[in-house]
């Protein structure tokens, strides 16, 4: 793996990105029809749709919009704006500007109206990414990678295949070097002592264990685990038994620190990303779909999502490529166009974890250097930025 | 000892087994070297008691407590949602969803 260079596109900021990715950026609700009309003009792969649906200001929302325009996967943005929300487009714009990637903003009320505006918007598109062939590309290796795990449409095979598979992965991928993020504390409980065991310092154990007695606590207000009726459709019976599952995707490597959304580590390592609100339960469940939870992966840097699934997610993200691992035998017989990986041939016999894991590891290097993942190729770019409330995380959190 | 094929043993602790393919009821398997007829269909994932299973008793898997018993269980029962129940908070299914509407 240590020897394998891509070419890849270097941002002035530094970073390194695998895909060149224009977005065209909705600022609330009211500008989302505008924006997909732009966005329609052109291949979905280069120009991609994301945006924030509210009209109240947000300060997680903002880091969130600020990390996903600035993502080393993106090379410039259209913010299109209503004129009357209260996103704060100014400041974003003077983000983007300042990474030196284009940008421009388009505010309907001042273009004066759908037609106009959807014309002003495609005019600039089209300039932009004229600029954006040109953007220089740089060598790229698994050291420069971060890579995220999500687990979504869980059963009962997602804790014995295709998330320990991607533990493995994790596992290899930290040993070069790369950034690995894991997640959702929800379903870690009951594991607090034995997760807080495996941290960098004593300090940062403490974080963790916190972490996810802030998770059971919010759940417990919330009345609902991380549970959907298609996990107990699926075999599994408790929030317990999913979370052993869900647990395995992270590996056995000692935890270098604990993220909150739109913090971005630096050094390679394994985190866990915490994606359960501060303080007290305000704005509904910590993440209402797998989306969601992509979004925080990728506003952490997350280059490329392993998304494991066992009874058949067919979502895919804009940014970061999906790569989908499915973890039974069956699902991947009925669902293989929208599948990346068989991981079910652990449960058939015809494979183990590590013939999996390698080729998680040949998926995500070639993904890297610009193959097309199942849901790329189909055209998923399913979205969701949700209001939430955070406070900055502990300085012991981050090495 | 398990019939080979049918069905994995995680960890030596565990009292369930996983089914590693659809089982049929009827279907004989081994379990601890017993022969025992299936009482209902398994799908591939589900889990199947090792052992009997006393009310309260905790249900291991991959040496890890998953919940509790909720009622008697039996070798080679399927052990899911209608026999257990989390020890943290409660598993909700589309058929029992009115109730947690009214929650």
């Amino acid at each position: 793996m240590k020897d394998i260079e891509w070419k890849g596109y270097a941002r002035k900021d530094g970073s390194k990105g695998i895909r060149n990715v224009l977005l065209v950026v909705y600022l609330v609700e009211c500008a989302h029809h505008i924006s997909s009309e732009i966005a329609s003009g052109f291949n979905k792969n280069e120009v991609q749709v994301i945006g924030f649906g509210g009209c109240y200001p947000n300060n997680h929302a903002d880091k969130v919009m600020r990390r996903l325009c600035t993502h080393p996967n993106v090379g410039g943005a259209l913010l299109v704006s209503l004129g009357c929300e209260s996103f704060n487009r100014f400041k974003l714009a003077k983000t983007i500007e300042e990474t030196g990637r284009p940008v421009s903003t388009l505010v309907i009320q001042e273009e004066g109206g759908t037609s106009k505006a959807i014309a002003r918007g495609s005019e600039w598109v089209r300039s932009a990414l004229y600029q954006l062939q040109n953007t220089p590309r740089v060598k790229m290796g698994v050291n420069d990678l971060t890579i995220g795990t999500i687990c979504g449409g869980s059963d009962a095979t997602s804790g014995i295949s295709g998330n320990p598979a991607v533990g493995l992965t994790f596992d290899r991928l930290v040993k070069e070097k790369a950034i690995t993020i894991f997640e959702e504390t929800g379903e870690m409980i009951g594991f607090e002592d034995h997760i807080a065991s495996r941290a960098k310092t004593e300090a940062l154990g403490d974080e963790l264990r916190k972490s996810i007695q802030k998770a059971a606590r919010y759940y417990s207000i919330m009345g609902h685990a991380s549970f959907a009726p298609g996990n107990a459709d699926g075999g599994l019976s408790t929030i317990e038994e999913k979370s052993l599952g869900a647990y395995s995707k992270g590996g056995q490597s000692e935890i270098t620190g604990l993220l909150k959304p739109g913090d971005t580590p630096t050094l390679s390592g394994l985190y866990l990303l915490d994606v359960v609100p501060d303080g007290e339960p305000r704005f509904g469940f910590p993440n209402i779909n797998d989306n969601a939870e992509i979004s925080e992966l990728m506003a952490c840097g997350s280059h490329i999502i392993l998304f494991v699934t066992g009874r058949g997610s067919v979502v895919g993200s804009p940014i970061a490529p999906v790569i989908k691992i499915c973890s039974n035998p069956d699902t991947y017989e009925r669902m293989e166009e929208d599948m990346d990986i068989n991981a079910g041939k652990i449960i058939s016999g015809e494979s183990d974890l590590k013939d999996i894991s390698n080729e998680i590891v040949f998926a995500i290097l070639g993904t890297a250097a610009g193959n097309k993942t199942a849901s790329e190729a189909l055209g998923h770019q399913e979205f969701v930025l949700l209001y939430k409330s955070f406070q900055p995380a502990d300085p012991s959190c981050l090495p | 000892m398990e019939s080979p094929g049918k069905l994995i043993r995680l960890d030596d602790m565990d009292n369930v087994l996983i089914a590693r393919c659809d089982i049929k009821k009827g279907e004989r398997i081994l379990i601890e070297n017993k022969e025992i007829e299936m009482k209902t269909d398994v799908k591939l994932g589900f889990k199947v008691a090792r052992k009997a299973i006393i009310p309260g008793e905790k249900i291991i898997k991959f040496r890890t407590p998953i919940g509790s018993a909720t009622v008697p269980i039996e070798i080679g029962d399927v052990v899911h949602v209608h026999n257990i129940k989390s020890d943290y908070s409660p598993t909700y299914t589309i058929q029992n969803q009115n109730e947690y509407e009214g929650h």
